[in-house]
């Protein structure tokens, strides 16, 4: 927050703010003091903004023409592509858009591990982010089955199913889902309404999440607080504003590739077949995004704690804050984590390539290994680590690694000694 | 920023080409220089009038496309036949309409705004004159099919005498291209089985290929308007990117040299 009050110029302005301070809100966004030393990394945050705003418009506009009906829905999604009037265009921005949430999301999920933004005060921030992360997978998972070919049919089939793994009430809680005794068209049309619901439940999430956000300020590549504001800092606008749109629209630029060169290439072409309960695709699989989680799923033998594994995954990430015992924030400064920081992104690449891979030989040994190894990270390395790890001395404030150009040891160092 | 910069690069490029590797499981198959690919790619308007003629006179007792309308057969980026032309092969074909005020209905010709005329009133009657097997809707096929329209081509050019030791069931043909190599499709092409309008030799190949391009644009009718909306979109946004980027350097370099 600005340390002055803003004051309207004009009488109106003044009258409105004291009554609704939206003037004031709007000079604290424009003011808001982020440090100078953030990288591109950092410009993900606003790429992941635009994202939802492109899919909430474009996702109302083929809501408009698009039909939820299972003996129409596929037929309608070819009307959108065919009859109306640049409605290929839209579609294909909505389904890759998707895409590029996700692309975006991980990117802003993994800048937040290399430089432990989750850590104290951040633990909110991040904990609501795992919540818009899983809400996401929730609507691109649901809006995949919509156009109702046979990825649609099957994967909502596998995945619904999984509840069936809950003892006791499993059974009842899948026909719960599906309204009925198999994927069908109640199924489709509360998906649809999910759908629809939850952008908006993830634009409020957004909200709190920046909200959150403006309390303790930007975390930043060095990792040690900055006093706000100073000259560590510089004003949202005009400053950061450029910068992100700056690396918003390169990302656009990849986006419109996707979008009119290759519309298909991140797509199964099985959804180009309508939906046909009394045929089963040869291999079942989830949109990229959310291999990783398929891959441990299909890693344990059992059923209930393979869907225990696969959500154990996703929430062990909720705990983050407390398991990384290390009160060094960046992985700058952490020589150790920041060789197993990498290896982690190995590991998790690793599993969305063996969940696109048949569950079988020598994929099943590999994805069960990565498994073992991503949960051993979080529950064992992580919390040993912050005690055994000689981390490097950490600059004085940020002006120093702006000056050098990277946070430099001997620099650090030298300045010490001078002292 | 340099890192930045590959390391998305990387992530990119790895996405592409485990994609890629996934969608080309059968990687041999033959590869034709369609003129649809690519930044610039357009269609052959010939090629997709030829094409037409083989799907109206070959495939199309089986196969039905449901999604097109005559209509699109005159719209810019399709074959573009004339406005006359294109009600006069609508005109071949017979619809039932209806019901007429006394409640009955009715056959008419074809119009413009009318759907493709499937070969076969529903799936089952298709299955029951196909020995089983349902002639494949060919409205999307081309994005159906893991190799898209070079499976198609692939398969059009892909019978062959069963190798020895391979007995066939009635009804079933070996194809070299197909999943399981087994096919109920008899060899849909030979030479000269179309004769074309514009006097091209009907060589296999030629049809094959007419045909596929042709399947190409009934899957993605407005593939072209795409292509050169991409090509604007993308420079205007390349522009744009390097204006903001010197205005970004212009504004940060206020604050730099004062730290």
């Amino acid at each position: 927050m600005s340390d002055h009050e803003y004051v309207p110029k004009s009488k109106f302005g003044k009258w409105f703010n004291d009554r609704l301070p939206l003037l004031s809100l709007a000079s604290h966004l424009a003011d808001y003091p982020t440090p100078k030393n953030l990288n591109y990394w950092w410009t993900f945050g606003g790429i992941l903004t635009f994202c939802l705003i492109t899919q909430i418009v474009t996702g109302l506009t083929l809501a408009m023409h698009y039909i939820a009906h299972a003996d129409m829905a596929f037929e309608s999604v070819e009307h959108i592509m065919r009859d109306v009037n640049y409605g290929w265009l839209i579609r294909y921005i909505h389904s890759n858009g998707a895409s590029m949430f996700f692309l975006a999301v991980y990117i802003h999920i993994f800048r937040s591990l290399f430089y432990g933004s989750y850590k104290s005060p951040r633990e909110i921030i991040w904990i609501i982010g795992i919540i818009i992360y899983l809400l996401m997978m929730a609507a691109a998972f649901m809006g995949y089955v919509l156009p109702w070919g046979q990825m649609s049919f099957w994967g909502a089939t596998v995945i619904t199913n999984l509840f069936s793994a809950i003892p006791l009430v499993g059974e009842g809680i899948v026909n719960w889902l599906w309204g009925g005794y198999s994927v069908g068209n109640p199924t489709l049309t509360r998906f649809f309404t999910l759908h629809y619901l939850i952008p908006f439940l993830i634009l409020g999430l957004v909200v709190l999440h920046i909200w959150a956000l403006h309390v303790p300020g930007n975390n930043n590549p060095v990792g040690i607080d900055v006093k706000k504001p100073s000259k560590d800092t510089v004003p949202f606008h005009p400053y950061i504003v450029l910068k992100d749109g700056f690396a918003l629209l390169m990302f656009t630029i990849v986006f419109a590739f996707f979008v009119f060169y290759s519309p298909n290439i991140l797509g199964h072409v099985d959804n180009y077949i309508e939906a046909n309960p009394m045929v089963t695709p040869a291999h079942i699989v989830p949109e990229w995004y959310l291999l990783p989680f398929y891959a441990i799923l299909r890693s344990v033998p059992d059923k209930l704690m393979g869907v225990v594994a696969m959500l154990s995954a996703i929430l062990i990430l909720v705990a983050l804050p407390w398991l990384d015992t290390s009160k060094i924030r960046s992985a700058v400064f952490r020589p150790l984590y920041r060789q197993f920081y990498w290896i982690l992104v190995a590991d998790v690449l690793i599993l969305g390539y063996v969940g696109a891979m048949p569950a079988e030989g020598l994929y099943l040994l590999v994805a069960r290994v990565a498994t073992a190894y991503y949960f051993i990270h979080f529950l064992l390395i992580l919390p040993i680590l912050g005690f055994k790890e000689k981390t490097i001395p950490l600059p004085l404030s940020i002006t120093e690694p702006v000056l050098v150009g990277s946070p430099n040891l001997a620099t650090v160092k030298k300045k010490e000694g001078l002292n | 920023m340099k890192n930045f910069f590959k390391i998305i690069y990387l992530v990119i490029l790895s996405l592409i080409s485990f994609y890629q590797a996934n969608a080309a499981e059968n990687a041999d198959l033959l590869k034709e220089e369609w003129s649809f690919k690519g930044l610039f790619g357009r269609f052959d308007r010939g090629s997709l009038q030829r094409g037409y003629q083989v799907y109206n006179e070959v495939c199309a007792g089986c196969h039905s496309i449901k999604y097109l309308t005559y209509r699109n057969l005159s719209e810019k980026g399709g074959p573009e036949f004339s406005i006359a032309q294109a009600k006069a092969m609508a005109a071949s074909f017979e619809v039932i309409d209806g019901p007429n005020s006394d409640g009955e209905m009715f056959t008419r010709p074809a119009k413009l705004s009318d759907k493709f005329v499937m070969p076969y009133e529903n799936k089952k009657a298709a299955e029951a004159a196909n020995g089983g097997a349902y002639p494949p809707d060919m409205s999307v096929l081309a994005k159906a099919r893991s190799g898209g329209v070079d499976y198609i081509y692939s398969i059009l050019l892909g019978y062959e005498d069963p190798p020895s030791g391979i007995t066939l069931d009635d009804g079933v043909y070996y194809n070299k291209y197909m999943y399981g190599n087994n096919i109920k499709m008899a060899k849909p092409l030979s030479e000269d089985i179309v004769e074309y309008a514009d006097g091209t030799k009907a060589t296999e190949e030629q049809m094959a290929k007419d045909v596929s391009t042709f399947l190409m644009w009934a899957a993605e009718p407005h593939l072209e308007a795409r292509h050169k909306m991409g090509f604007k979109a993308i420079l205007y946004l390349i522009i744009l990117t390097v204006l903001v980027y010197f205005s970004m350097k212009k504004v940060w370099s206020r604050i730099e040299p004062e730290v």
